[in-house]
């Protein structure tokens, strides 16, 4: 086809961003468009977990204090770690259910590497690379049999979820409990930065967003493609300031007896693969994939995309994460014991994806909804924690946080369905 | 036109177990011309366009694409080619875009990163080209379009790509009567504008709407081609339904109405 050189502004077709108004008013309108068609995005998340604050905040004493802020981030970041693999699984519209026992194997592999006196001690960051190694070719063998024998994932998995939890009890039923002292992975949890270094971390990712914004408007210069207006850019921009300035003002703040906090490592490394994962998720072939074959297999196949190469890329990625995850929990308590991994990280992880608005049928998600999904369910449980309620009461407000959400999301499809978007 | 069909496929057999899909078959497409492909129910038309495609191999037979002798072992050797398939369903991801399914497999990217703008631009160019205007953003997802416009954008993603041949596979059966005109008004342009066509329907008021000449096969074999100037529904009916193997001497024969005798 080469007859389709010339178009000239007057040929455009119709965007439909150009026919709302522009500015403040544009915003308005089509957030009123939005929340009318159920195209809600995060919004309900952040108001949610605005609202569970603000609970807390005044009914248990210690929740609302920064030593606390900082807890909640260190509590967090693990579940955070796992749930961002499961969002790339689900976009797929498959399950990995062996991630909670891949944390697990995780945090094992790097407990023995890094084991004092042993013959094959090696240097913390080797540890964790090694661990991450690991568990990425563990999922990239449990995503192979899913990818050419066809097996369904969740048996796949469900074989994994017993095989590793196998492998753990064989390990620690004699040795019981391994202490990490390597100062490196224990600084994945633990590293707390300096005040300067938060505000300088904070103003890097702020800035990231607007670059990306300004990347795009330079690309699609003189050309008629839809852009975001410069309202709603800056909008967004200064609402992830707020929300990253604040939380370093809120960590810094903060104190254990007399030694002063500040951002802790964990919360960057959450906010690094969530950039991170994003970007890779929306910014490259490799993610655009993702979303094919999970929106149509056969479409994606037949278009000449290497479905099982995809398939498998991603539970590898789902393993990496997963002792990411079990890494930052491992030095979270300095040690790796039969007792890991801790609560209900797999369903935890699952649940805050699902939380975040990622499909369980595939195609639909963002990588952000796993980190907005974690920090509800992380604040809801270190919430229920602080007013000293029973465990079991904290599974069933999860559960039914999950189930509103999952209903909330359902009913914003259905109206997206009926308006025709 | 030239006087060598774009594409030629020569006494094409293909067998399934025991049954026999394809038998001797012969087919051509030339350039500028909507060519249909029709039959009953496993008549063999899928077959044989997954044959073309690459989906199958045929088990003995030539394909002269062109002129030249090749071979198609998968779908990346036809696209090569400058063959591209349109299929009645699962064509396109419902959860992408427009711009993302006209490019789907074969994004443009800088080391792996995707290259949205041009990808965007190119996309409304050749939908302005096919004159598909019902589309308002490139930018919306597939789920949200109409019957119609979905089959165009497929339709629109197989002509993006210099291609040669465009195989259409039933590409009305899921459609209402306006939308259903929109397609085959986009078949048309696509003949006009130089491509071969092949047409695969079992709607023969969409064959004699579209088609220049009219291919029929029957339980696996040749039973006639047609001009479709020179004939009428009723003939093709009768090929369809009982035509006879018309084989003589590896050349289809281009026969009149007779041929259903």
């Amino acid at each position: 086809m080469t007859s389709a050189d010339v178009v000239g502004p007057d040929r455009a077709p119709p965007l439909e961003e150009e026919q709302l108004p522009t500015g403040l008013r544009g915003a308005w309108e089509r957030s009123k468009l939005n929340v009318r068609t159920g195209n809600l995005g995060p919004v309900p998340l952040i108001v949610g977990e605005i609202l569970v604050v603000a609970l807390f905040g005044f009914t248990a004493t210690n929740f609302f204090t920064s030593t606390n802020f900082v807890n909640l981030i260190t509590q967090t970041a693990g579940t955070c770690m796992l749930a961002y693999g499961v969002v790339f699984v689900l976009l797929l519209g498959e399950i990995d259910l062996s991630i909670g026992y891949l944390a697990g194997i995780g945090a094992l592999v790097v407990a023995e590497l890094q084991l004092p006196g042993s013959s094959w001690q090696t240097n913390g960051i080797l540890a964790m690379l090694a661990a991450v190694a690991v568990c990425a070719a563990i999922g990239g063998v449990q995503g192979s049999i899913v990818a050419f024998v066809g097996v369904p994932s969740f048996v796949v998995t469900l074989a994994g979820f017993l095989i590793w939890q196998g492998v753990i009890l064989n390990k620690l039923e004699q040795r019981g409990t391994i202490i990490i002292e390597d100062r490196w992975i224990n600084y994945t949890d633990l590293y707390i930065f300096s005040p300067l270094a938060g505000w300088v971390i904070a103003a890097i990712f702020t800035a990231l967003y607007p670059l990306s914004i300004l990347y795009k408007k330079i690309v699609a210069r003189g050309t008629q493609i839809a852009q975001q207006s410069w309202t709603s850019a800056i909008l967004k921009t200064i609402g992830i300031g707020i929300a990253a300035f604040g939380t370093v003002a809120i960590c810094n703040n903060g104190k254990i007896i007399s030694t002063p906090l500040g951002l802790p490592l964990a919360g960057v490394i959450m906010v690094f693969f969530f950039v991170l994962l994003t970007f890779l998720a929306k910014w490259t072939t490799f993610g655009r994939h993702v979303y094919a074959v999970g929106g149509s297999a056969e479409a994606a196949r037949r278009a000449g995309i290497n479905v099982s190469r995809v398939r498998i890329l991603v539970f590898a990625l789902s393993g990496a994460m997963a002792a990411i995850g079990g890494i930052i929990f491992a030095a979270q308590v300095n040690s790796v014991a039969l007792t890991f991994p801790p609560g209900n990280l797999l369903l935890n992880a699952i649940a805050a994806a699902v939380i975040g608005g990622v499909s369980l049928f595939g195609g639909r998600g963002e990588v952000r909804g796993a980190l907005l999904g974690a920090i509800l369910i992380g604040t809801l449980q270190n919430g229920l924690n602080t007013l000293s309620i029973s465990n079991g009461w904290i599974y069933i407000v999860t559960g039914l946080v999950l189930l509103g959400a999952v209903t909330l999301d359902t009913v914003a499809v259905r109206l997206q369905a009926r308006s025709g978007r | 036109m030239s006087d060598t069909p774009l594409l030629q496929l020569q006494n094409i057999t293909k067998t399934f177990g025991s049954v026999q899909a394809l038998d001797d078959v012969d087919f051509e497409v030339r350039e500028g011309e909507v060519m249909a492909l029709v039959g009953d129910n496993g008549a063999g038309k899928s077959t044989l366009v997954k044959c073309v495609a690459g989906t199958h191999s045929a088990d003995s037979g030539r394909i002269l694409f062109e002129g030249q002798e090749v071979q198609i072992h998968g779908p990346k050797d036809a696209a090569r080619l400058g063959i591209e398939v349109v299929y009645q369903d699962l064509a396109l991801c419902d959860n992408l875009d427009v711009v993302q399914n006209m490019y789907l497999g074969r994004e443009v990217n800088r080391a792996q990163i995707l290259s949205e703008a041009p990808m965007e631009q190119h996309t409304a160019e050749t939908l302005k080209s096919l004159a598909v205007t019902t589309i308002k953003s490139v930018r919306q997802t597939v789920a949200t379009l109409s019957g119609g416009q979905r089959q165009s954008v497929a339709v629109a993603r197989a002509v993006m790509w210099n291609s040669k041949l465009v195989i259409l596979d039933e590409p009305t059966a899921a459609l209402g009567v306006a939308q259903t005109e929109q397609v085959l008004e986009l078949v048309r342009r696509l003949g006009s504008q130089g491509l071969g066509v092949m047409l695969i329907s079992h709607n023969l008021h969409d064959v004699f709407e579209t088609a220049d000449r009219i291919s029929v096969l029957r339980l696996g074999r040749n039973v006639g081609v047609f001009e479709r100037r020179q004939t009428t529904q009723q003939a093709v009916v009768e090929a369809i339904t009982a035509g006879k193997p018309t084989k003589v001497s590896g050349v289809p024969s281009t026969a009149s109405a007779g041929a259903a005798e």
